[in-house]
């Protein structure tokens, strides 16, 4: 990697004068390339989206670019948060409409809850891992927990629950993480190992 | 909390995954344009990058962006 290359980027951008808006325009250009490129199959994806994140970007580039270690090219790093951005705000579109009440009913509504037959062993086996699985839940995650949780499994994004719930997605996933490392113990304490899980996982 | 059985699976993947010290989304995202240069050159991924394949294995939000960067990127990661 050329360290004077992406060093340049970064000075150009810092140093006001016509060398930062040259640098501004061709991250700009870059950035739109590169974006229509990674979503040129989402037909959701036009040039005034584009040019919305692209804009959004920018301002974040500048607001965290002391944070560039040169461990990548700059124009790679500036893409990562360009991509971010415009990913979090498909989201936001895709689940505006939903809260965590109405996801977590319409679940209930429309899933089967659990109904293993109990013909073989391996049935009989699934089932005491449910009803295990149940009651570490129930016992070892807080309300919290099991509701970010049970979001997560509907499907909705840890963005759009932290957001729900005036939180970010680091919280959330420090969150997830801890209810599962609690859940994991709890089975294993219960008698599973971590090849039971695995087999289980893989077993219809 | 009620867990429907295509629910139990996605949990169990979940636990087979689950580490104690994970990288979260926010250390991804601060190694992941270093994590796609490296894999898009067709390196082996170094020691000091495992814990951003690891995070990408759990994190469908950070797989999908980490897909979108692929696509992005192209082949031209190392022109440009």
């Amino acid at each position: 990697m050329n360290q004077c290359l992406q060093e340049n980027w970064v000075f150009r951008l810092t140093t006001e004068g016509d060398a930062q808006a040259e640098a501004l325009f061709e991250l700009e250009d870059l950035l739109k390339r590169r974006l229509r490129r990674a979503f040129r199959s989402n037909a959701k994806v036009d040039d005034a989206f584009v040019d919305d994140v692209v804009q959004d970007s920018i301002v974040a580039i500048l607001e965290s670019i002391t944070q560039f270690q040169g461990r990548s090219k700059f124009t790679t790093w500036a893409t990562t948060i360009a991509i971010r951005i415009a990913i979090t705000e498909m989201r936001r579109m895709r689940w505006k409409d939903t809260s965590l009440e109405q996801l977590l009913e319409r679940s209930t509504e429309i899933s089967k809850t659990i109904a293993v037959p109990q013909s073989s062993e391996i049935d009989f086996e699934k089932k005491q891992l449910v009803e295990t699985m149940h009651r570490v839940i129930d016992e070892q995650l807080t309300e919290k927990q099991k509701l970010v949780l049970n979001a997560e499994l509907q499907g909705m994004p840890q963005e759009e629950i932290g957001r729900r719930l005036g939180s970010n997605r680091n919280a959330i996933y420090k969150l997830v993480h801890d209810a599962r490392k609690r859940l994991k113990k709890g089975m294993i304490d219960a008698g599973y190992t971590i090849d039971d899980l695995s087999f289980f996982q893989g077993a219809e | 909390m009620n867990i429907i059985d295509e629910k139990v699976q996605a949990l169990l993947e979940m636990l087979s995954l689950t580490s104690d010290n994970e990288a979260d989304c926010g250390d991804c995202l601060q190694h992941l344009a270093e994590f796609a240069e490296t894999t898009l050159a067709g390196k082996s991924i170094p020691e000091s990058l495992r814990h951003i394949d690891e995070h990408l294995q759990r994190c469908g939000e950070c797989r999908e962006e980490f897909q979108a960067l692929k696509f992005a990127l192209g082949e031209h990661v190392t022109g440009e």
